[in-house]
C-alpha cells in the first residue's frame, strides 16, 4: 500500500469522529426527565404505569370515542367524573405543558401534533 | 390455428354486444330504479311515523322515506324576528365564532366562516327572485351548515374526516382532514371554508374560548352542530345567543312532539336549493 502511514491514522482518526456521540456519551443517558405530577388530584383514570407507556393509544382511543362514536358524557373512575377530552381533562390536572408533556416529549425527542389545534394552559 | 376472420367477427360482436348491453341490463335487474328523489324537501319532517310500512326496493323509488329512528337534529329559522331584533343575527355569528375559535381575517380570499349573513337571492337561489318584498330587500339571511339528511360533502370526502353522525349531525374530523378540498366543492351552500393560513394568526390568542380547540393550516372547517355542547345538554352557542325571541329553534326532527316539529307544523317554511335533494335540517320562516 502507498502512503500507508497517512491512510491508516487518517482512517482511524475518521472512525474516532464519526462514532464521537457514540463513546462520548456512553454510560450517561442524560438528566432522566421529572414530569411535575399534579398537587392536587392524586389519581389517574388508569394506573401510572399504563399512562406511562399507552397515554397516545388512550388519547387516541379518547378521540375516536367522542369524535366518531359521540361518547362525550361523563365516566366514572373510582366515583370521579371524567370526560374524554385532552384539553379539559388531562390539561385540567396537569396545568402545565411545558412542565408535564414536553419533558419526556424533548428527552425522546418526540413531536406529537395535539398542540397545532389544541390548546394548551395558559402558563 | 385456423381461426376464420368470418368466425372471429362474430364472436367480437356478440362480446361488444354483451358488454355495452350487459351492465345496463343487470343494473336495471338489481336496482329497478332511477335516483328521483328530489321534489320531497319539504315533507322531510311531516312522515314522522317510524312504523311506516317500507316500500321494497325496486319499487318505482319515488321518495323513498327511510325510517325515522334516533336523533336527527336540526334547527328553524325564523327571518322575522331577525328583521325585527336589529343586531341579533351579528350576535349569534359573534357567540358562534367566539365558542368555536373561529379566525377573522381581514381579507375576503382567506375568509373562515361558520355562519354568516347573505342576501336572500343568495342563500334562496331557486326561488322567484322578482319584485321582492321590502322586508327581502332590506334584510340578509342567517346562513349556515345545512347537516344535510343525504350530504354530498360527506360523498366526496376521500378519508372520511367529514362525516355523519348518530344524532345526524354532519361533522369534522380534523385529525383526519387532507385539505383536498373535495367537500368544499361537493357542498352546494357554501357553509365550508379552508384554512389557508394558520388560523392562529387570525385569532386574538389572549381571547379564546379555551375549551375548545382551533384548527391548524391546511384543514377543512365548517358548522358543527355545536355537537360538543348539544351532547351535554346544552343548546347550540348561536341558539342561545338569541335567548327569548325564539328566532332560531332547535330540536330534534325525528321527534313529533319535540319544539321544532311544532314550530314546523305551524309555519310555512323553506329550506336551500330543496331541488339537489340534500334533505337540509336547516328550515326558515320568510
Amino acid at each position: 500500500m502507498y502512503d500507508s502511514g497517512k491512510i491508516i491514522p487518517g482512517l482511524i482518526i475518521f472512525v474516532l469522529f464519526i462514532t464521537f456521540p457514540v463513546w462520548y456519551n456512553h454510560g450517561d443517558a442524560g438528566a432522566v426527565p421529572k414530569p411535575e405530577l399534579p398537587k392536587i388530584e392524586k389519581k389517574c383514570v388508569l394506573p401510572t404505569a399504563d399512562m406511562r407507556a399507552d397515554h397516545m393509544q388512550l388519547l387516541i382511543d379518547w378521540r375516536t370515542e367522542a369524535l366518531r362514536d359521540g361518547k362525550r358524557e361523563f365516566f366514572q373512575v373510582d366515583g370521579k367524573p371524567f370526560q374524554r377530552s385532552l384539553q379539559n381533562t388531562c390539561m385540567a390536572c396537569h396545568k402545565s405543558k411545558k412542565k408535564f408533556c414536553d419533558t419526556c416529549h424533548t428527552y425522546a425527542s418526540a413531536a406529537p401534533y395535539c398542540w397545532d389545534c389544541h390548546l394548551a394552559p395558559v402558563e | 390455428m385456423d381461426k376464420k376472420r368470418r368466425e372471429f367477427l362474430k364472436i367480437a360482436g356478440i362480446s361488444t354486444l354483451a358488454g355495452l348491453g350487459g351492465t345496463a341490463v343487470v343494473d336495471r335487474l338489481v336496482t329497478g330504479t332511477s335516483p328521483v328523489r328530489a321534489g320531497a324537501a319539504h315533507e322531510v319532517g311531516s312522515a314522522g311515523n317510524g312504523d311506516a310500512p317500507r316500500t321494497a326496493a325496486g319499487e318505482h323509488g319515488q321518495d323513498k322515506e327511510k325510517v325515522k329512528s334516533g336523533n336527527r337534529y336540526g334547527l328553524v329559522i325564523d327571518m322575522r324576528k331577525f328583521n325585527a331584533t336589529p343586531g341579533l343575527a351579528e350576535k349569534c355569528i359573534k357567540a358562534c365564532h367566539f365558542t368555536h375559535n373561529v379566525p377573522h381575517f381581514h381579507n375576503k380570499k382567506d375568509e373562515v366562516k361558520w355562519i354568516w349573513l347573505a342576501g336572500y337571492e343568495n342563500v334562496f337561489t331557486e326561488h322567484s327572485n322578482y319584485y321582492k318584498n321590502e322586508d327581502l330587500e332590506k334584510h340578509q339571511v342567517l346562513t349556515l351548515c345545512n347537516h344535510c339528511d343525504d350530504p354530498p360533502c360527506v360523498r366526496a370526502c376521500p378519508t372520511k374526516a367529514t362525516f355523519k353522525t348518530k344524532d345526524g349531525i354532519v361533522a369534522m374530523d380534523y385529525h383526519r382532514c387532507i385539505g383536498c378540498r373535495f367537500c368544499m366543492a361537493a357542498c352546494p351552500y357554501g357553509s365550508r371554508s379552508f384554512n389557508w393560513r394558520d388560523p392562529r394568526g387570525g385569532l386574538d390568542m389572549k381571547h379564546l374560548n379555551r375549551e375548545f380547540p382551533t384548527r391548524m393550516r391546511g384543514v377543512i372547517e365548517k358548522c358543527n352542530l355545536c355537537v360538543e355542547r348539544v351532547s351535554i345538554g346544552k343548546l347550540p352557542a348561536c341558539v342561545e345567543a338569541t335567548g327569548d325571541t325564539k328566532a332560531i329553534v332547535f330540536g330534534n326532527l325525528n321527534d313529533p312532539n319535540s319544539e321544532i316539529r311544532k314550530v314546523l307544523r305551524e309555519n310555512y317554511t323553506i329550506q336551500r336549493k330543496p331541488s339537489l335533494g340534500t334533505h337540509p335540517s336547516v328550515f326558515y320562516i320568510v
